[in-house]
């Protein structure tokens, strides 16, 4: 019971960083000649791919070991390389290197602004 | 001090250089983020003026030594477990928390901190700076790793980061001892308390980190570029194809080593305890304490010292894989087939050393943060094939399956029966933890997180210190637990006395609790003497051999026959098999049951895991025998 509770309860970091995610972001839209900006999860990063974290959806205490590694709203995240089969997947975020599973990573939501090219599409 | 005129302004931030003060502290905590070469230090500070323990009452290791001043003084170290942060969520910060602030009963309040951090990742290393120094004790921060932060072009200004911080600074390489000595002068010098300009509000992460870039921006830190020999080494050990491939040679040489290339230093050691043994045997009078001697004591703990070179010779293959940083790979290529039955990659290194000895393996489920699955990891460790089983199923493979080649020069008919027993735990313990995370041990809400460390060369003094501690402890274990029931076995062997003479085996104590047994146990294929060898292999499986090498020595009956040839005589095949079967299945070790009620924090669990591994034990010996009769 106790833990479903927890579960709804999401952190709300962004709205902490919303201004200073939203300087990132026009910042970055401004130089959008090489490629075009989408948002998503981590989960859609392939290696070399990076984007911007925007908001973690996971419980509190979760989200907060997440932020003492490094993965904090407004962070530039790397996609590098990962376990066969791309799960689980290692991040670069904030100098070191972090594997994370898939189901980890698709709570992570960020603005993909960089994809590398020859990028195969997702089976 | 007379160095420092030219900084008149740098008031209590001078680095490092205090008058030498006559009060030494009682207690120093190391602290620092994990990964962050925080146990090379200790190490290098104590050297073997150490000793591990557990704090009481909890699950958290600790480490304590003493470190050697150059004027002879000594100061007392406590190693805290690696830590984010310092807000009080596992148990190890938890521990961390209550004993730097001094609320554990048990540890007295350490009078000043070594902070160790990364200095190749300060910006988020330094966020654990803020939680130390908010708690007002002399803190020496300690920039670990300044070998590689030159090497890969980074630098740091650490009298601008001591003023920034108001506590001292070093920065030094605990690897190869550079700059060790500063930590030495802080242990010997007077400390001043930190006075630190601002301080974030420590429960906001973002705060911290966004202070923690102010701190290193003031002080000119310039981050080092990546490490180019990691990525290198990660594109062939983490290649979608060659990873696995690596992965799977490594753990086949872990393999080939531990059962195989060991087998001279076994014999080796074998040797040495039979030629010892004789020695004993001409060197004392005839008579009982002769006996005990030799045939109780010597025999008994001889044949647990034999493993000594197989579990170290393991332990130097997981310390290698560790501090070369290539286990946290491992765990990353294991963990979508850990999750498959349940687990995840951290448990994949605790089943691995599982193979030597449940013990270390329970030990070493520590590193896994997700508490259910560490439960599930250490509910399952015990039915992976252990060096223990070893001597049991090679006595009984010997005697009872006839040597044929399969395939010729691969794989004999023993080799096979041997593969089998390793296959028929693994397949035990998946099951079990397929069971167990589908239902009392379900969910596994952590995220799973994994930091890939930078690959680094093993130092061979961590290597060293940590296969001593290692030998420590499994020689502990023979010494007391083995010798204890050995002695036990002798005594209940010898009495009653009938006309002064001690009795025949199936008269004394010992005959009439296995005769006693014997209706449980005969449904099995097994008969009063094997009954027997089960009561003491309760304690540890391998005793179980001596025991019955003893049992049929005073047997009049089997006493010229050799322990291969008195089981044939006494055992059907079904019967055979039945106790291998038992022998995969069952719990039997004491040292397992204590490990993992002093893990798990009470009876609960040991109790548990010892009915179920029992029940599937006696109903799988049960059908064994049935099957093949």
């Amino acid at each position: 019971m106790a833990l479903k509770k927890r579960k709804r309860k999401s952190a709300g970091i962004d709205k902490n960083f919303g201004r200073e995610h939203t300087e990132t972001k026009m910042q970055l839209s401004g130089n959008s000649a090489q490629s075009e900006f989408f948002t998503g999860t981590l989960m859609d990063l392939r290696r070399g791919d990076a984007a911007i974290l925007n908001r973690i959806d996971l419980p509190v205490d979760d989200a907060r070991r997440l932020m003492e590694l490094g993965f904090l709203p407004g962070t530039r995240i790397t996609a590098g390389f990962s376990a066969p089969g791309g799960d689980p997947q290692v991040f670069q975020v904030d100098g070191s290197e972090i594997a994370l599973r898939r189901e980890t990573a698709k709570k992570l939501e960020v603005t993909i602004d960089h994809v590398t090219r020859n990028r195969k599409p997702r089976p | 001090m007379s160095g420092c005129k030219d900084c008149s302004n740098c008031g209590s931030a001078a680095v490092i250089e205090f008058p030498k003060s006559a009060t030494l502290p009682q207690a120093v905590a190391v602290i620092g983020p994990p990964n962050s070469g925080k146990t090379t230090l200790f190490n290098q500070l104590t050297g073997l003026r150490q000793k591990v323990a557990n704090f009481p009452g909890v699950t958290v290791e600790q480490h304590t030594g003493v470190a050697e001043l150059p004027d002879g003084r000594a100061v007392r170290l406590i190693d805290l477990p690696g830590v984010y942060s310092l807000v009080p969520r596992s148990e190890d910060e938890q521990v961390s928390y209550d004993v730097l602030t001094g609320a554990r009963a048990d540890t007295p309040k350490p009078e000043a901190i070594l902070l160790v951090l990364d200095a190749t990742n300060l910006g988020r290393h330094l966020m654990l700076a803020a939680p130390i120094l908010a708690l007002g004790v002399p803190t020496l921060v300690i920039l670990n790793m300044a070998d590689d932060l030159r090497g890969r072009g980074g630098k740091i200004d650490v009298r601008a980061l001591s003023a920034e911080l108001g506590a001292p600074v070093a920065l030094i390489a605990a690897r190869s001892g550079e700059g060790i000595g500063q930590v030495f002068d802080f242990l010997a010098g007077v400390m001043p308390k930190p006075a630190p300009k601002s301080l974030p509000v420590l429960q906001d992460v973002p705060k911290c980190r966004a202070w923690a870039s102010q701190v290193g921006n003031e002080a000119n830190y310039r981050a080092p570029l990546p490490p180019k020999w990691t990525r290198r080494l990660d594109s062939v050990l983490l290649h979608p194809v060659l990873g696995p491939v690596i992965f799977v040679a490594v753990v086949v040489l872990v393999f080939q080593t531990m059962f195989t290339y060991v087998n001279p230093l076994m014999d080796g050691v074998k040797w040495l305890f039979a030629v010892s043994g004789n020695w004993l045997a001409t060197a004392l009078p005839a008579g009982l304490i002769r006996d005990l001697l030799v045939n109780g004591v010597w025999k008994g703990v001889g044949s647990v010292v034999v493993f000594l070179p197989q579990v170290l010779l393991l332990f130097l293959f997981i310390g290698l894989l560790e501090d070369s940083g290539y286990l946290a790979r491992a765990a990353l290529i294991a963990d979508r087939t850990m999750a498959k039955v349940g687990l995840q990659g951290k448990s994949f290194i605790p089943l691995l050393s599982a193979y030597a000895c449940a013990v270390p393996a329970i030990l070493a489920t520590r590193t896994i943060e997700n508490k259910r699955d560490r439960m599930a990891t250490i509910l399952v460790a015990p039915f992976m094939t252990c060096s223990a089983r070893l001597p049991v199923y090679a006595l009984i493979v010997a005697s009872f399956i006839p040597n044929r080649n399969l395939v010729p020069g691969v794989l004999s008919t023993q080799t096979a029966a041997m593969l089998g027993l390793y296959l028929l735990g693994f397949l035990a313990a998946v099951v079990t933890a397929r069971v167990l995370k589908s239902s009392i041990l379900k969910s596994g809400r952590t995220p799973f997180l994994l930091e890939m460390p930078s690959y680094r060369w093993p130092t061979w003094q961590s290597i060293g210190l940590r296969l001593l501690d290692r030998s420590k402890v499994f020689l502990r274990r023979a010494g007391t637990v083995i010798l204890l029931v050995t002695v036990l076995l002798w005594a209940a062997s010898n009495v009653p006395f009938t006309h002064g003479h001690p009795p025949q085996i199936v008269d004394s104590v010992a005959g009439t609790i296995g005769r006693t047994i014997e209706p449980v146990i005969k449904p099995l294929g097994f008969n009063w003497k094997i009954g027997i060898g089960l009561l003491t292999s309760l304690a540890a499986r391998e005793t179980i051999v001596a025991t019955l090498g003893f049992i049929y020595g005073k047997n009049p009956e089997s006493d010229q026959l050799g322990l291969q040839q008195a089981l044939q005589h006494d055992l059907t095949l079904g019967g055979a098999f039945a106790l291998l079967v038992f022998f995969a299945f069952a719990m039997q070790c004491i040292s397992t049951i204590a490990v993992v009620r002093r893990e798990t924090g009470g009876w609960k669990w040991p109790i548990l895991q010892f009915t179920y591994m029992s029940v599937l034990a006696y109903v799988g010996a049960f059908i064994a025998n049935h099957l093949i009769g």
